[in-house]
């Protein structure tokens, strides 16, 4: 889980260059308090398929509204996957 | 060094791409240049071979001054690169503007008193500035307002040594915005059409096409906002150019600013080069691409120097409405407030659906408003019928 939460960190500070990762809480939202717009969000649901294979329908945006949400997310669909 | 807007008078040279011998087609970039719009990628205007690189990285240039020698293939070198587009040659390095701010008066307290308007000193007093040092080219040397405001745009030109990260400074943006924006409301008499379109068919089609789609072929419903956007401006072509000298005459392409928000504050409305020519998909990396680059601090002259319109979109976590302020030289902004579900009647009946309000602004020095309501009527038509677009 803490791989997984350093790796969407990794995503997110890549389409955000601005914010640094040190400062972001697991329960920040990343539209409302981290400030992602929608493009933003896409590139990072882009960045995170490429790296973990996961399709991320759209119905699952919300499952990725928080570094903890996404964290959670990602380790029950990589599971469900093997 | 090209002009990458009217409010920039020098940059400073960061990085070359190119060396003496590269042979360079028209559109390459060869240099990045820091401004206040972060970091530039600037592009040649012309073809060639470079044959000699004139300014040193992390020298601060002036507007007009060379930057590299370009000589034609198999020519002697003789033509400076890169030329900016729109402004006059750059052949020869201007003389530095002649300061029109004094040497700081000696503490010894001026004796004279300076004449001055109400307004200049009015706006000296909210500049901080001191009317002494300013030189007055009023009746017998009295200090006007433009005086003030001239005074106060060179001192701020004036290229501050930067500290910490290299990219943008936030205060010089702030300054860029203000010059642009003070600009745009002391010239551009603005009117304003509010409309209600209904996005519901379009907001369905996009979330058809994204089902079918992995993440990075998805679109958002922002890229059928500008589509439909750029679509009717080919009926009311008025609506799409760059007002500089009189008189007007609307751009054929259509170079669509995209107004990009910075989290640390600020905008920067890059814009999507001859967006006439692209489909919905094409728009779509476009604006990936754009907003990626804004981010990192990596656009080029020609996206942030050629817009003929701008759109600024409030996006999901906005509010209702934006009623904009033109980008000078340019002649219309379209906003867009955030797509909400309303009651709207439809075949008799009160149904929920997503709407957006968009509201134009445009210059009515060369465009009236029923031409306007044509627009916004249009953009409302090819989003209803999103399959056209």
């Amino acid at each position: 889980m803490t791989d997984l939460r350093a790796a969407f960190l990794e995503e997110l500070t890549s389409v955000a260059p601005d914010l640094d990762a040190a400062t972001i809480g697991d329960d920040d939202h990343l539209q409302d308090d981290l400030g992602l717009d929608s493009m933003d969000f896409l590139n990072l649901v882009a960045g995170l398929h490429r790296r973990f294979g996961l399709p991320i329908p759209e119905a699952d945006y919300p499952h990725l509204a928080t570094v903890r949400k996404a964290a959670v997310y990602l380790a029950e669909n990589l599971a469900d996957q093997r | 060094m090209p002009s990458l807007g009217a409010d920039m008078e020098a940059g400073k040279l960061v990085e070359w791409l190119v060396k003496p011998g590269d042979r360079v087609k028209k559109g390459d970039v060869v240099a990045v240049v820091e401004t206040q719009k972060g970091a530039i990628e600037i592009e040649t205007f012309e073809a060639g071979e470079i044959t000699e690189l004139i300014a040193e990285v992390g020298q601060t240039q002036p507007v007009g001054a060379p930057l590299a020698r370009l000589g034609a293939e198999g020519e002697a070198p003789s033509i400076p690169v890169p030329a900016p587009a729109p402004a006059p040659a750059v052949a020869k390095t201007p003389a530095p503007p002649q300061p029109v701010v004094k040497a700081p008066a000696p503490p010894s307290a001026p004796t004279g008193v300076t004449l001055a308007s109400p307004a200049a000193r009015a706006r000296a007093a909210e500049l901080g500035l001191v009317l002494e040092n300013v030189a007055g080219s009023g009746p017998g040397g009295a200090v006007l307002l433009a005086d003030v405001e001239q005074t106060a745009a060179q001192s701020q030109a004036k290229p501050p040594e930067r500290q910490g990260k290299a990219g943008l400074d936030m205060a010089e943006m702030r300054r860029a915005i203000a010059a642009a924006m003070r600009r745009s409301k002391r010239e551009i008499p603005h009117y304003y059409l509010t409309h209600e379109i209904d996005l519901q068919a379009a907001q369905d089609r996009v979330a058809a096409i994204n089902a079918a789609r992995m993440p990075d072929q998805r679109i958002l419903l922002a890229a059928l906002l500008v589509r439909a956007t750029v679509l009717a401006l080919a009926k009311v072509p008025d609506l799409n150019g760059r007002f500089e000298a009189g008189p007007y005459t609307p751009s054929a392409a259509v170079h669509c600013g995209l107004a990009i928000a910075l989290r640390g504050g600020g905008l920067i409305a890059p814009a999507i080069l001859d967006a006439q020519t692209l489909g919905v998909d094409a728009i779509m990396a476009a604006m990936r691409d754009l907003v990626a680059r804004t981010r990192s601090g990596r656009l080029r002259n020609s996206e942030i120097t050629q817009g003929t319109i701008t759109i600024s979109s409030l996006g999901e976590t906005g509010v209702d409405a934006l009623t904009g302020v033109i980008y000078p030289p340019q002649v219309a902004l379209v906003g867009f407030g955030t797509p909400r579900l309303k009651p709207v009647v439809r075949d008799s009946t009160v149904q929920a659906r997503v709407c957006v309000t968009a509201t134009l602004a445009a210059d009515h020095r060369v465009s009236d408003g029923r031409r306007g309501a044509q627009f916004l009527a249009e953009v409302a038509r090819l989003l209803e019928e999103p399959e056209a677009l």
